[in-house]
């Protein structure tokens, strides 16, 4: 890869990594590791269907992602079915779908993420509404962990949980969908779950917890794009195995 | 001058339905400024469900009417937390209030003493859930008093309360209802709480089975259909 692509996706990666490992922290909490995981395979459909239609992927990855979680929100709210049954069978459904009907020469860029392709324009959205997701995150952050600890408790404060329910899983799929560029949505899930699980490891307060868990989603990104360049593997497996790596060590410095 | 008389809840034949399941019905009862009422009955007789019907948070039959401005306290039995769950008491704090002059004022009259930077050391960088039953409770109430409410609607934990103590939980809300004239609403399982404090009681079993002040409405014959026939545990000894 030349320099400056290089360093356009590491400026991706970068601004994507920290959101995903800020966004993360709160799904961590909210003990939505495997929702998240398996919300991110729903984006495949979404995907071939942009390129099928010549459109951004990104778009279409992105309206799948809504359409999952406008039905998860839904499901939460008005019916008593249990959300986790139905997320296993709708999402590996739509895995299987968008296996289906994803054109041959993109499906492995689909699955696993290839970040060395970026063009400028899609960095400057990248990195926008990364910003955008980060900015939000942060407004609703307090709120849903109050939630998360006592949704009646919080209710009783005056916060309106169902509908800051709803912005946290908007920005879910906002994530995912720009996350998906750089790790593939097989690996998405890991994007966001495990920078939070090692800052956990790390953290006596919320501050921390957050802070960790954004600086670990960033140095993973930027570094394991960085570090596929040099040893000229796809950065997807990379960055995870990059995040990884910090979850282990982090094991060690473990605070009781 | 607090008017002492002025009536602050009304509730009118309320009853709670979850689909078809009839939790209570015909729930009526009142409460007064500066007033205790306790709730007793057996597990599942819908106590905490009466809560969040007196909160808004469920839909509900019958009439709950809070007079107008009254600000409302909730200590809920337990939190979502674990040991590992990063947040600490200061933090469970700041959601609430950015004022350190409030919670140093909340705590210091829960029995945490000392001034911000002591209970920053001692306090305020715990995790939630590495607080022992007792401190837990405490801080809870730091927290629902935070913006000094008219009354305080307490679910006591069923379990993990330090027994003993130089201040029991109760010493403590006493105080607090003396000192602010706080009305409370306690869900208790101990009926020697609910005779040594409560000015009133709601026997709760689908109904009300009785309500009125606990000498008069708690005997044998109420206790028996309350909790079916398990009086002797609960029966009151005088002098305690």
């Amino acid at each position: 890869m030349e320099i400056n692509a290089l360093i356009l996706s590491m400026v991706v990666g970068a601004f994507v990594g920290l959101a995903s490992g800020y966004l993360g922290s709160l799904m961590v909490l909210r003990k939505m590791s495997l929702v998240g995981d398996a919300l991110s395979h729903v984006a495949l459909p979404g995907l071939a269907v942009g390129l099928l239609w010549n459109v951004n992927p990104f778009f279409g990855a992105f309206g799948a992602l809504f359409l999952a979680i406008i039905l998860i929100w839904l499901v939460e709210n008005r019916t008593k079915l249990p959300t986790e049954t139905l997320v296993g069978i709708f999402f590996t459904l739509s895995l299987a779908i968008g296996l289906i009907i994803t054109p041959e020469p993109e499906l492995l860029e689909a699955l696993f993420g290839d970040i060395s392709q970026t063009v400028p324009l899609e960095a400057v959205l990248a990195v926008i509404f990364s910003a955008i997701a980060i900015a939000a995150v942060h407004k609703i952050y307090g709120r849903l962990v109050l939630g998360t600890m006592s949704n009646d408790l919080a209710s009783s404060v005056g916060i309106k949980t169902k509908k800051i329910d709803f912005i946290f899983l908007l920005i879910v799929a906002l994530i995912v969908a720009l996350g998906i560029k750089i790790v593939g949505t097989l690996l998405m899930g890991a994007l966001v779950i495990i920078p939070a699980a090692a800052a956990k490891n790390l953290s006596r307060n919320l501050t921390a917890y957050a802070g960790l868990s954004a600086l670990f989603g960033l140095i993973s990104a930027a570094g394991g794009v960085y570090l596929a360049s040099l040893l000229n593997f796809s950065p997807g497996p990379i960055v995870v195995l990059t995040s990884a790596a910090i979850f282990f060590l982090s094991l060690i410095f473990k605070k009781s | 001058m607090t008017d002492m008389t002025e009536k602050i809840l009304e509730t009118k034949e309320l009853a709670v339905s979850f689909d078809s399941f009839n939790v209570f019905h015909d729930i009526s009862f009142d409460i007064h400024r500066g007033e205790v009422m306790a709730v007793v009955g057996p597990n599942g007789s819908g106590k905490t469900v009466l809560f969040r019907a007196l909160l808004g948070l469920i839909p509900f039959q019958g009439a709950v009417s809070w007079a107008k401005g009254i600000k409302i306290g909730y200590v809920p039995q337990k939190l979502f937390v674990d040991s590992q769950f990063p947040v600490s008491v200061g933090d469970f704090f700041k959601f609430k209030t950015k004022s350190e002059e409030a919670v140093v004022e909340a705590l210091n009259s829960v029995g945490f003493t000392g001034d911000f930077g002591h209970l920053k050391h001692q306090l305020l960088g715990k995790k939630m859930g590495a607080l022992s039953g007792g401190q837990f409770q405490r801080v809870m109430i730091a927290w629902s008093i935070l913006n000094k409410p008219d009354i305080l609607l307490f679910d006591e934990p069923t379990s993990g309360i330090d027994v003993g103590g130089e201040e029991t939980i109760y010493n403590l809300l006493h105080k607090l209802q003396k000192s602010s004239h706080l009305a409370i609403i306690l869900i208790s399982h101990d009926l020697n709480i609910v005779y040594k404090y409560a000015d009133k009681v709601l026997c709760l079993n689908k109904e009300a089975v009785c309500y009125g002040p606990p000498h008069e409405v708690l005997n044998t014959a109420n206790l028996s259909q309350l909790y079916g026939g398990e009086t002797k545990f609960y029966e009151h000894k005088h002098g305690n």
